[in-house]
């Protein structure tokens, strides 16, 4: 299964910092850095926790049919460094 | 997605906030380090009040500043520290502080455990961590810079930590000339209390710039230290000390700018801003906290970080192949070893900068200011003999 057909959330330590180019994220547990390098993926990546899928979440910020694998492979490596956890509810 | 500027370029004309920042809380020191970069030893009787603090930590929540580096001077030594970090995690402001280990007793050691492992099944660990300093593997590496009996000091905070089940607290070394074959045992050390290592540059900033001479990195070992990063890097913490080193080819990990005035930035004890915290000087000063505005105003107004963030002149460096992956180095290193700011780095890997050094007149180098030093013959011992 693809994880956009699953349901993400961000982890409960990771700080979102709204920036011109994007938006930085701040994990307090793994003391990680990270970049979101434009606003449609924080805007994706805040819907996250009310979509019922990481599909639908993408969808919702206006993310092209095109244009997401792209954004498949961004939520990929924010996954894959514990700033985002899979909602279980 | 497209990225129409690097990310780099966003950080080198600065953020809204600061990513971190450093904030020295005092300058009363129980130790004497022989290269404090901020001259400490005595407390400021300007130093700012519990409530000023705290005004400063509102506006860092209200700026979304993701977390301090607290130092000082000793931290822990001032009575309100316990308060000050409580304040500031509260509002999801981490904090990392840097101490001596002077304080670290078991039960603190305890309280840090606690705090991490959180209650009523909140976890909240990361909101604060701990570094301890300790500038040599050996006591009497580090004695001789820090102070006798600072190395049993911090090795005792290290078995408090553990021993409490902190894990990941960082052992945070300045590289000399007489620690850098210590990288192994330092790493060795660190592993042994579940630590993490950090290495930082040592600067001319402080009390360094009386020592940096003799005690700086020789040129061979820069390359020793740049090969040891490179193949242990990825588990090391550098705080982006050496971007100088990426002159050598390959990048370290990290942002590999200097974030002066961009995406870092100094509150010393008594609030004045600076561009960095090695570079406690009139001239990189942008402003007070106390002042009109308070600290976000500095941040986003003064002069001199808007000059920062503009484009840098690269005087001499601008024909050299590697001034894109170094930029021309630390900006305080130069300042303080009496270089031109637009020019190479004393300790330029592509040796650009000890021609020049040997050209500057003794005694011309811009001193450090203000110092905050205790007199001469005051006992910097911790009561061991």
């Amino acid at each position: 299964m693809s994880l956009l057909d699953q349901a993400w959330e961000l982890a409960p330590q990771v700080a979102v910092r709204p920036e011109p180019f994007g938006a930085l994220l701040y994990h307090f547990g793994t003391r990680r850095l990270s970049f979101l390098k434009d606003r449609r993926l924080l805007a994706v990546v805040e819907g996250l926790a009310q979509a019922p899928s990481a599909r639908e979440a993408c969808a919702g910020a206006g993310v092209s049919p095109s244009d997401m694998k792209a954004y498949e492979r961004a939520l990929a490596r924010l996954a894959e460094t514990d700033m985002l956890r899979e909602r279980t509810s | 997605m497209s990225v129409a500027v690097p990310l780099v370029e966003h950080f080198a004309g600065g953020l809204d906030a600061p990513i971190c920042l450093t904030w020295e809380l005092t300058y009363a020191c129980n130790l004497a380090c022989r290269h404090c970069l901020s001259s400490s030893g005595r407390r400021d009787p300007a130093e700012l009040s519990t409530a000023e603090a705290k005004a400063v930590l509102d506006e860092l929540q209200r700026m979304q500043v993701f977390y301090v580096n607290i130092g000082g001077g000793e931290p822990t030594i001032r009575p309100d520290f316990w308060e000050l970090v409580d304040y500031a995690t509260a509002q999801r402001v981490g904090v990392k502080f840097s101490t001596n280990g002077v304080r670290i007793t078991p039960a603190v050691a305890e309280r840090l455990a606690a705090g991490a492992r959180g209650c009523g099944g909140v976890p909240r660990s990361g909101y604060v961590d701990v570094q301890i300093s300790l500038d040599g593997a050996t006591a009497d590496v580090n004695d001789a810079l820090r102070g006798e009996g600072s190395f049993a000091v911090a090795v005792r905070a290290m078995e408090n930590l553990a021993g409490a089940g902190f894990a990941g607290f960082k052992l945070s070394v300045v590289c000399t000339r007489h620690n850098i074959p210590q990288l192994d045992s330092f790493q060795a050390l660190a592993d042994r209390y579940g630590a993490q290592l950090r290495l930082t540059r040592l600067r001319p900033a402080g009390r360094g710039a009386d020592v940096w001479d003799e005690l700086h990195p020789t040129a061979a070992q820069q390359h020793e230290l740049y090969r040891w990063l490179l193949a242990h890097g990825e588990r090391v913490l550098t705080g982006d000390s050496f971007f100088h080193l990426a002159g050598y080819g390959e990048a370290l990990p990290g942002l590999n700018l200097c974030g002066a005035g961009r995406v870092v930035c100094l509150i010393d004890p008594v609030g004045d801003v600076y561009a960095c915290p090695f570079a406690i000087h009139d001239a990189f000063r942008a402003g007070n906290v106390r002042d009109a505005g308070g600290f976000a105003a500095v941040w986003r107004s003064s002069e001199l970080f808007r000059t920062l963030r503009g484009p840098q002149a690269a005087g001499a460096c601008g024909v050299c192949s590697a001034y894109d992956a170094c930029r021309g180095g630390c900006m305080a290193a130069k300042f303080f070893t009496g270089l031109p700011i637009a020019g190479p780095d004393p300790e330029c890997v592509k040796g650009f900068g000890e021609p020049r050094l040997a050209t500057v007149e003794p005694g011309s180098a811009p001193r450090p200011s203000p110092d905050h030093s205790r007199p001469a013959g005051v006992p910097v011992t911790l009561g061991r003999r």
